[in-house]
């Protein structure tokens, strides 16, 4: 069976984790007493309908308040496909959960209130959706229910997100009608919208094609661990482990250790006890070298032909998550792949306007949930390719020295 | 993996997968932090966490303890798989027992606090003691409402406790590790499993889980709509009665608090069919301590709970 990792979007009541419990409860992955808590809840409080958002709003301060603070993870699984929801605040206060939850995504699903159309916020979630190439999108037109399943409503919203979406970098988008407290073409067809001949939201996310968006050919694996049993069975074992970022290894290919420059060959890979005949991503295994060279974590082996330049000069687009705003000269902890270094920031060279895409040049620092284009020095090269060809050889995390909380995540730009 | 994946379409199963990022947790983790150690109750999903384990270091041995808590109402069956399963891999085992944690003081047994929740105090206590700086926790996303909101690297603060309004960002596999001194990170390889993908995989890797899993006949009396076990540290209230049921545990804690569910499903196969199908969580068909209250897991959590 395969896996489909998708996030939700969009602005605050929108209805993000209504939908998800509308696609939980009709796809029958909700349990008795879930539904029992989240019925008596809803009954206590004097609703006139079950809450659905209950279902994921799981701490208590969202019940308390109604909305969603923090990402939660749901699951549930089809005779088609295992599903892993992110189910995200739409609350701006909150945007670096909506990020924690997208990054990771094959899809992202976007929810636009009906009668309110593209907000801001949905524009933002958007934007960053883009950036963090998650590579298929839905556009969910939600609340038809309160527009009376309007055609016109749906079309209008549809084409100003078109408009919207051409200047960005959105590979595949579906846009589908919804009533997610209904069950609106969401598992079933809906009756109200006989003008749409598009899929329900399940038969989309069960057939959506995720073309690997996985590279099988620049070979890229940063080294995590060094595996030394130092036992008498394994006297001189020496494995170095890690999880495929890239590529297709094999025993017998040439390969090249990173920042040093040292090559050999591949003795053999491991996973567990077996040898296998080839490794690619995401598959955590344990390669051997031919030869002795000086191999440690925050190394990468990559082909002798094709390795990234290691460098110290990034180049990178920044969603900056803390209060206290990002400035020139300042100093950060960064996180590439297996790799801990230092950076300074040397530029900010834009801001970018989430609404209208205008590149703010003006600026001089990143404010909280603001997205820029910034360079920075690091004290050990990172070994690194764009963003755009590899998710994971291509983003880091800024962290701040003394708090020790993440304030950034970088996605590397082309030609760093 | 039991055969050498040869994929023409270089495609992972999802069972695959979650393997491959629980491994990459375990190595990230034991690379960062100073002084791991793995929190085993000798429960499924902890004998799964060292399988997994095993497989990241193989053929070195684990390069951390192995954390135990001892409540004193383990299940004997639970006590011998987790036995088992130190010595065959070699392992370092710390127990920290919380009838030693009444004793020293350490926590305080008022006859009315359960044994699962003077858990928290002989556990904090034991990580300050030994200066464990990460803990590796098997829970899992799908288990609970709170911990679907948790992150595969969770902070505790010095006095043990997670602040679920205020986590960390957590974006693709980058975890971060940075810690002050006192505090100390909760690590879940298993985040992204489900109870099934557990089963699943125990069934693939042939792993051996403590015997109470399977069906098999029990001396029980009901209580709250669950099958408890009758011992001398759960007594039958007047009005219930001891009877010889077949029942299997979904979950197992402390015995005083896991119910049993009724079930003849005594092999693998026969649980998985009988999981795909049923209708109540493992922790609502089971575990007392979450039916206090709606927030009972959360309010556990914030304390320092796993
Ligand atoms: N009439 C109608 N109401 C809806 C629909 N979907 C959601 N709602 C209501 O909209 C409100 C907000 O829904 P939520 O699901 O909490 O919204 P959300 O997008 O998850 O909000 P945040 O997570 O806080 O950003 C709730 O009162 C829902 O019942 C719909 O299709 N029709
Ligand atoms: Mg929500």
């Amino acid at each position: 069976m395969d896996l489909l990792r998708f996030a939700t979007a969009g602005s605050v009541d929108d209805g993000k984790s209504t939908l998800i419990g509308r696609l939980l409860l009709d796809s029958k992955s909700i349990f008795e007493d879930q539904l029992e808590a989240v019925e008596a809840t809803s009954h206590s409080r004097g609703y006139d309908y079950t809450d659905l958002a209950l279902l994921t709003d799981g701490l208590r301060s969202e019940r308390e308040q109604g909305i969603t603070i923090d990402v939660a993870y749901r699951y549930f699984a089809t005779p088609a496909r295992k599903f892993i929801i992110a189910d995200t605040p739409g609350h701006i206060q909150y945007t670096r959960n909506m990020v924690t939850g997208a990054s990771t995504a094959d899809l992202g699903l976007v929810l636009v209130d009906a009668r309110q159309g593209l907000t801001e916020q949905s524009r933002r979630h958007a934007v960053l959706l883009s950036l963090l190439r998650v590579p298929h999108l839905v556009l969910a037109i939600n609340k038809m229910d309160l527009v009376d399943w309007s055609e016109t409503v749906y079309e209008r919203i549809h084409e100003e997100f078109t408009q919207f979406a051409t200047k960005l970098a959105i590979p595949d988008l579906t846009v589908i009608p919804i009533s997610a407290l209904k069950g609106d073409n969401v598992v079933t067809r809906s009756e109200n919208t006989p003008w749409y001949a598009g899929p329900t939201l399940m038969h989309h996310l069960e057939h959506v094609h995720v073309a690997s968006d996985r590279d099988l050919v620049d070979t890229r694996f940063p080294v995590q661990y060094v595996v030394r049993p130092k036992s008498d069975d394994f006297h001189d074992y020496r494995g170095y482990a890690g999880q495929v970022a890239g590529g297709v290894l094999k025993p017998g290919d040439e390969v090249v250790v990173l920042p040093s420059g040292m090559t050999s060959t591949i003795e053999g890979i491991d996973v567990f006890d077996q040898e296998i005949d080839e490794a690619f991503p995401p598959m955590s295994v344990t390669i051997r070298l031919a030869d002795d060279v000086d191999v440690s974590r925050g190394d990468m082996i990559a082909r002798v032909k094709n390795a990234p330049q290691p460098s110290q000069d990034i180049d990178a687009m920044v969603c900056w998550m803390t209060t206290q705003p990002l400035r020139p000269r300042q100093k950060l902890a960064i996180k590439h792949t297996t790799r801990m270094g230092r950076a300074l920031v040397k530029d900010i060279q834009y801001r970018l306007d989430v609404n209208t895409l205008h590149r703010d040049q003006d600026t001089r620092e990143l404010g909280l949930n603001e997205i820029g284009r910034v360079q920075l020095r690091t004290t050990v090269p990172l070994l690194c390719d764009p963003y755009s060809k590899n998710r994971t050889t291509g983003s880091f995390i800024l962290i701040d020295e003394a708090t020790g909380v993440t304030v950034g995540a970088g996605m590397i730009n082309t030609g760093a | 993996m039991t055969a050498p994946p040869t994929h023409a379409d270089y495609q992972l199963s999802q069972l695959d997968q979650l393997e491959a990022e629980s491994i990459h947790i375990f190595r990230e983790a034991a690379a960062e932090f100073e002084k791991p150690a793995l929190m085993c109750s000798g429960g499924k999903d902890s004998i799964v966490m060292l399988r997994l384990a095993e497989k990241a270091f193989y053929p070195a041995k684990l390069p951390f303890p192995v954390l135990q808590i001892d409540t004193g109402y383990d299940f004997p069956e639970v006590l011998a798989a987790r036995d088992n399963w130190v010595k065959r891999l070699g392992a370092r085992l710390v127990v920290a027992s919380v009838e030693e944690a009444i004793k020293n003081g350490v926590v305080v047994d008022d006859g009315k606090t359960s044994r699962n929740r003077l858990q928290i105090g002989t556990l904090l206590d034991a990580v300050e003691k030994e200066g464990f700086t990460a803990l590796f926790g098997g829970g899992r996303r799908d288990e609970e409402k709170a911990r679907a909101k948790e992150r595969v690297y969770s902070h505790r603060d010095d006095f043990g406790q997670w602040d679920p309004k205020n986590q960390r960002p957590e974006l693709w596999g980058l975890y971060n590790g940075r810690l002050h001194g006192g505090e100390h990170m909760r690590v879940f390889p298993l985040s992204n499993w489900t109870e099934l993908d557990i089963w699943h995989y125990i069934g693939r890797e042939q792993i051996e889980i403590p015997s109470i899993y399977y069906a098999h006949e029990r001396q029980v009396f009901k209580r709250d709509g669950m099958w408890f076990t009758e011992s001398e540290f759960n007594p039958c209230k007047p009005g219930e009665e001891v009877v010889t049921k077949v029942v299997r545990f979904r979950t197992v804690g402390d015995l005083t608090l896991t119910g049993a569910v009724e079930s003849d499903a005594d092999t693998i196969d026969k649980i998985i069919d009988e999981i795909a199908v049923a209708r109540v969580t493992e922790r609502g068909a089971t575990r007392g301590d979450d039916r206090f209250s709606e927030a009972a897991m959360e309010d556990r959590k914030k304390e320092g709970y796993f």
